[in-house]
């Protein structure tokens, strides 16, 4: 591979401070690398650069050089460089870095300007705060806070604009709130490809709306609420549900697709209340499909598994670890991994299969991807089976050979971890022929057909790792607390693994590294709390023959399309 | 350590005949006898409150009989023993508050923890809740001693407004929707 080219880098002085950017850097990214803020609502790194808000206003000057001769001017009082300071400011959103520019984020002039865009905004602004959502992560409420002039001049009616208006099936839209940043806007045309949102009317008329006779309801449409400064746009699910000051984050990874978007849980005494994305600039920047966050219900929902049962009825965990222990004993064994496990589950099954003498299957999900942030292949972790050895071929969506070998007798009991074996393609009849051992979250048919039901945790109320499409991997921790009755995967079968005689594998995320370091190629030097949280790109030239299903994605071209690309040039 | 030896001084002759010590004190005993009495006959008697004074904190309504609370947690959030418990609501689109959106679903204040800080009363943007004159509260179980949010109301009542500051608003989007002012 070619090493990228450096970046041609710039020196500016910012406040005073010379410091070298990236070429095309803007003046707010540039202040940040200082630990310098430079307050802008309509501005996003990700997005292109509208420049209305003017919130972000810098002072800048250039050197000085003699129009005749070119030469630099030197300035007699300093024996430096002149510079030439604009005598007006200028937005830093919109300024990319030149050499030599120099800035002054915090002068006099630059304050005023601040505490004037303040007061405009607000002069219409309703006030809302105590029944706004967005009351705690307001830019508006920190920068009036920060650079606002403190009191109102205003004494003339506000304007009045439309209130509490839905604009598809989970954002709500208060115009009175709205800035007119057009952060909306341009994200629904440029990232999400679904151009509905636009001002209309003029001056203090202007009001945010959709296309008639359309609605935002695309699947990306919570990002415009993540993105808008204010609580204009707000999430009608988490609308009056709770104040954001009480909630706790935990970092997440999207369980829906194989793209492994980052996330974050809020969560409040054990009740999840949203899911927001968390930026990685190597998998979804700042983005996150609608559906991945209403994932959280799953948390809460009222067919989670949480009697331990033996033949159908309730016993102790003990007990039916022990009766496992024996039909695991019996031989004939056949596991049925997933693809939504963790890599610390997938290599403990491993681990089962090993010591039962039983070949490890994989149950295939797959559906078309949109191109952006979900992928064709809608487990999280495939990969990781790949990479703990669980699996060594692609799975498919039904189990023919493990129907088969039912059919024919070799199998007398199947250990599913979270699967449901009926969808997978295993009738009632066959599920009938042997012994379940259902180890899992939800109720479905295969849990009804158990003859041992082990409840389990959701990814949200555990620890570990999933490696998504890209081959990296990453990590997620426990967010809220498991209800009673369930038990944490990793006990459940380090205990199975236990009992098959072998040895006693650790039942701690932090415990099992080492383990894994040692036992599986791939992941060798690295230890849990080593892994980053924007995560960790793993080897991926063991397994790049295999025909992987995901089509191209934001930050991702599967192999076969990189060839394509490697040929043509 | 050194000692230091204090002299004392032998008492007088008229000091140890206790006499002014007996008048004195008698004076005063028949002082407290002419004055009148200053003992309340608790609970039959009740004392006059101060102005300021901070009783047990309660909701209130307005004048026009809107609950003023919108939920916004503040509250909950300020005070310092954690005694506020606040599930938060909307106003449905077809109630007359509708414009006010927000509302408590239940309002909880635990009179167990509650310090009688004024914290609550002093963070709220609505002047929805107050400490007023109410500063007996007993009970024979734990969860007596929890006010919920009827017993809230039912405590605080109405209170004068000052600003009526959401009749106001919707005024002015009334205005507006009949071509006033935009
Ligand atoms: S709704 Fe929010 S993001 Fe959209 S233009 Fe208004 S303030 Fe900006
Ligand atoms: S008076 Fe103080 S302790 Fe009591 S509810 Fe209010 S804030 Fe809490
Ligand atoms: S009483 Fe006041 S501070 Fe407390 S939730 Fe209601 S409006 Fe907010
Ligand atoms: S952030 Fe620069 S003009 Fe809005």
């Amino acid at each position: 591979m070619i090493a990228a080219p450096k970046p041609d880098l710039v020196t500016v002085n910012i406040d005073g401070v010379d410091i070298s950017v990236p070429k095309g850097t803007n003046v707010i990214e540039a202040a940040k690398l200082l630990q310098k803020d430079v307050p802008h609502y309509c501005y996003h790194p990700k997005l292109s650069v509208a420049g209305n808000c003017r919130m972000c206003m810098i002072e800048m000057g250039t050197p000085a050089f003699d129009p005749a001769t070119k030469a630099p001017v030197t300035d007699p009082a300093t024996g430096k460089q002149k510079i030439n300071w604009i005598p007006r400011p200028q937005i830093g959103c919109g300024t990319t870095v030149s050499p030599g520019l120099h800035v002054k984020t915090s002068s006099s002039m630059v304050k005023d300007a601040r505490e004037g865009v303040m007061e405009f905004l607000l002069i219409n602004h309703p006030l809302d705060c105590p029944i706004c959502d967005q009351a705690g992560e307001c830019k508006l409420q920190e920068q009036a806070t920060g650079y606002g002039r403190g009191y109102s001049r205003f004494i003339e009616e506000k304007n009045v604009k439309p209130k509490r208006t839905q604009l598809g099936p989970r954002v709500t839209l208060d115009d009175e709130r709205c800035i007119l940043c057009s952060r909306c806007v341009r994200f629904s045309k440029e990232i999400a490809n679904d151009d509905v949102l636009g001002f209309v009317d003029r001056g203090s008329y202007s009001t945010l709306t959709c296309h008639p006779g359309k609605k935002l309801e695309n699947n990306y449409s919570l990002n415009t609420v993540d993105i808008c400064p204010v609580g204009a746009l707000t999430s009608t699910d988490f609308r009056f549900k709770m104040r954001v000051w009480f909630l706790k984050q935990t970092n997440t990874v999207d369980i829906e697709s194989s793209v492994g978007v980052n996330a974050v849980v809020w969560s409040r005494e054990g009740t999840i209340y949203r899911l927001t994305p968390r930026r990685n600039d190597e998998v979804n920047d700042t983005w996150m499909p609608d559906s991945g966050r209403i994932l959280y219900k799953q948390v809460a929902a009222t067919d989670r598994l949480t009697a331990v049962k033996l033949n159908g009825s309730d016993t102790s965990l003990d007990i039916a670890l022990h009766a496992a222990a024996a039909l695991l004993k019996a031989g004939s064994v056949s596991i049925v991994g997933s693809g939504r496990a963790s890599v610390e589950e997938q290599f403990l099954l491993k681990q089962l299969a090993t010591a039962t003498g039983a070949q490890g299957h994989l149950v295939a999900r797959t559906a078309s991807g949109d191109k952006l942030l979900i992928s064709a292949d809608r487990n999280p972790n495939v990969r990781g089976a790949l990479v703990t050895g669980l699996i060594s071929q692609l799975p498919c969506a039904e189990l023919k050979q493990l129907s088969r070998d039912i059919d024919e007798g070799k199998i007398k009991t199947v250990v599913s971890h979270g699967e449901d074996l009926h969808a997978a393609g295993l009738t009632a009849a066959l599920l009938a022929k042997v012994a379940v051992i259902y180890i899992g979250t939800h109720a479905n048919a295969t849990s009804a057909a158990a003859n041992i039901i082990l409840p389990t945790l959701h990814t949200f109320e555990k620890a570990g790792t999933f490696v998504n499409q890209q081959f990296r991997i990453q990590k997620f921790y426990a967010a809220v607390p498991a209800p009673q009755g369930a038990t944490n995967d990793l006990v459940v079968l380090a205990k199975l693994v236990a009992s098959t005689g072998t040895h006693t594998p650790a039942s701690e995320v932090h415990a099992l590294w080492p383990a894994i370091a040692a036992a599986v190629p791939a992941l060798a030097t690295m230890l849990y709390k080593n892994i980053p949280d924007t995560g960790l790109l793993l080897d991926a030239t063991p397994w790049v023959g295999l025909p992987f299903v995901e089509g191209e994605t934001l930050h991702y071209k599967p192999a076969a399309a990189i060839a394509a690309e490697a040929a043509r040039s | 350590m050194a000692t230091i030896t204090v002299e004392r001084k032998p008492l007088s002759f008229l000091e140890r005949t206790y006499i002014p010590n007996i008048v004195a004190g008698l004076t005063t005993t028949f002082k407290r006898m002419i004055k009148p009495t200053e003992t309340l006959q608790y609970p039959e008697q009740r004392p006059a409150i101060p102005l300021g004074y901070r009783g047990v904190p309660t909701l209130v309504n307005d004048p026009h009989g809107r609950e003023k609370c919108v939920s916004c947690q503040l509250c909950e959030f300020v005070c310092p023993p954690k005694a506020i418990r606040i599930t938060p609501g909307e106003i449905a689109d077809d109630e007359p508050n509708a414009h006010v959106e927000k509302r408590p679903k239940a309002f909880e204040i635990d009179m167990l923890r509650c310090i009688y800080c004024g914290l609550c009363q002093e963070v709220c943007p609505e002047e929805a809740i107050f400490l007023q004159n109410q500063y007996s509260m007993t009970g024979f179980t734990r969860a007596e001693m929890v006010n919920d949010k009827d017993r809230l109301y039912e405590l605080g009542g109405t209170l004068p407004d000052q600003h009526y500051k959401w009749d106001k608003k919707k005024s002015a989007a009334e205005a507006a929707s009949h071509g006033g002012h935009h």
